[in-house]
């Protein structure tokens, strides 16, 4: 199939970017879209013109490095990443917009690459348990309710990967900040810090500068793991509950 | 946000209810006397208008917060998401009234300035001249919905009002938590369109009645 790229090229971070139109033959419908800017990537090389910077890693949906927003949806619309949509989603003859996901708490790096560290800091907030080491202990000697270990796991399926702001009209992380809370929070090794905890990512994701949530829902709609809404409701009732508990900001 | 937006949404309730005393059929003696009533509520214990102050002084106060609470989301979102960002971007969710909250906001800012200059001050007095606002509240709604372009002006920020209530009114309950499953999701939003629809049917009942004749003397 014949398709009519226009990627968004942008040097570095300082300079702005337009978007530039490549025509592609020969795409075959079984390639991954990345598959695609391989090949792409390859024309551009021989003809000594510099290739599409994109992020990716494992090319299985599990990473989270991948993502753009293509024809104005951030993975493409297909409830996948984009390292998991094949050129079978699109028509031949298809004129796709390919742009790197846009927010002020996202600055691009060249091309389709943006700096997702800002993610990082909010999990380095508070995202994680403090575990003693020491022998490792029976598996079972914890026990997590069913229902409360289906929703962790649900939202511990959270890569990461930025789709969710790059959709959101506020520019908001609170989706992914919500899924960590949320899978945390539902564990029983979750518990001793789980009000320090959202208040810290909660304090995290507002000085990284990322925008509030005002329920619209495109992020979960874009998002490949399917991280509901509802986690964002169960972030909003730690919070208040953290407000009536005095252990303060994680240190 | 969602505190003081569930607070006028309230007050849009009770404002509603009490706009249906126009519909008795007593040349608007009971819509009179509960004009009257408001300023004179707790009188003689409390002085005249007292009650009628207080109630305005929270209702400001939960507009000027819900506003404020706006202005800060609003600028927090255009630091981080503003400007144009794609070159087409394509919205998965039927997201319309969400994503125009802020400029229903402002619409319904301005109804609400020209509304109380026209029914509280008496500033703009649509369809009587009577500069020494002698005329009884009953008379003075006749008065302004006896003229097709009030009601069809009523009729337009109403949708402004109905479609931020569409949003805002499920929109207040998740960021209070209660959007706990999928079911309780469809729940609210069902609420949603129940109160959006009732508060545009149940403003528009009298206005559009004065004018097709059915409420008046
Ligand atoms: C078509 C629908 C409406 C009608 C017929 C209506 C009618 C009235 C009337 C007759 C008054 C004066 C009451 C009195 O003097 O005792 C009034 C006051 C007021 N209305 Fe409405 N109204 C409508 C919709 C709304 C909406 C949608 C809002 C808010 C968004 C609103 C906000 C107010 C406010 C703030 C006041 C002033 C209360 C005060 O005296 O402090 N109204 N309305
Ligand atoms: S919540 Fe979904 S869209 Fe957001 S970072 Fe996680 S996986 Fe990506
Ligand atoms: S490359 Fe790992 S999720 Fe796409």
């Amino acid at each position: 199939m014949k398709v009519t790229l226009r990627i968004w090229r942008q040097a570095n971070a300082n300079s702005t970017g337009q978007l530039v139109t490549y025509p592609l033959d020969g795409v075959s419908e079984d390639m991954s879209f990345l598959e695609m800017l391989d090949m792409l990537n390859e024309i551009l090389t021989e003809r000594n013109e510099e290739p599409v910077a994109f992020d990716h890693d494992c090319r299985e949906g599990i990473c989270g490095m991948c993502g753009v927003v293509i024809n104005g949806v951030a993975h493409g619309g297909q409830h996948t990443t984009t390292c998991q949509l094949h050129m079978r989603s699109f028509s031949d003859g298809a004129i796709i917009d390919i742009e790197p996901w846009k927010a002020g708490a996202f600055p691009v790096i060249k091309d389709l690459v943006v700096d997702r560290t800002a993610f990082d800091r909010i999990i380095q907030a508070g995202g994680y348990i403090s575990a003693n080491t020491g022998s490792a202990p029976d598996a079972h000697a914890t026990p997590a309710p069913k229902r409360e270990a289906d929703i962790a796991f649900d939202n511990a399926t959270c890569i990461g990967c930025g789709a969710c702001v790059a959709a959101c009209p506020n520019g908001s992380a609170m989706l992914f900040t919500s899924a960590k809370i949320t899978h945390l929070a539902m564990l029983p090794q979750g518990q001793p810090e789980r009000y320090s905890r959202v208040k810290s990512m909660v304090a995290q994701h507002d000085a990284e500068g990322f925008g509030g949530c005002t329920n619209i829902g495109e992020c979960s709609q874009v998002c490949p793991k399917g991280i509901p809404l509802e986690s964002i409701s169960q972030l909003n009732r730690d919070l208040v509950k953290s407000l009536f508990k005095g252990d303060g900001k994680a240190s | 946000m969602a505190v003081t937006g569930l607070l006028l949404i309230g007050f849009l309730l009770m404002h509603m209810f009490g706009n249906f005393k126009m519909l008795i059929p007593d040349d608007g003696k009971e819509f009179n006397e509960y004009s009257h009533w408001l300023r004179e509520f707790g009188y003689p214990a409390l002085p005249h208008k007292l009650f009628l102050w207080i109630f305005r002084i929270v209702l400001l106060s939960a507009a000027v917060l819900h506003i404020w609470s706006a202005a800060k989301l609003r600028l927090r979102a255009n630091a981080n998401a503003g400007g144009k960002r794609y070159r087409s971007q394509k919205f998965m969710e039927k997201s319309y009234a969400a994503r125009t909250m802020i400029w229903g906001g402002i619409l319904i800012l301005l109804f609400v300035i020209i509304h109380i200059l026209q029914y509280t001050a008496e500033v703009l007095r649509f369809g009587y001249d009577n500069p020494d606002r002698s005329l009884a509240p009953f008379d003075r709604v006749l008065a302004g919905f006896s003229e097709w372009w009030v009601v069809l002006f009523y009729a337009i920020a109403m949708v402004a009002v109905c479609m931020h209530v569409l949003h805002g009114f499920w929109s207040a309950f998740a960021t209070l938590g209660a959007n706990a499953s999928a079911g309780a999701r469809k729940v609210l939003k069902t609420l949603a369109w129940i109160a959006a629809a009732l508060l545009y049917v149940g403003f528009m009942i009298p206005p559009v009645l004065i004018l097709f004749g059915v409420i008046g003397r």
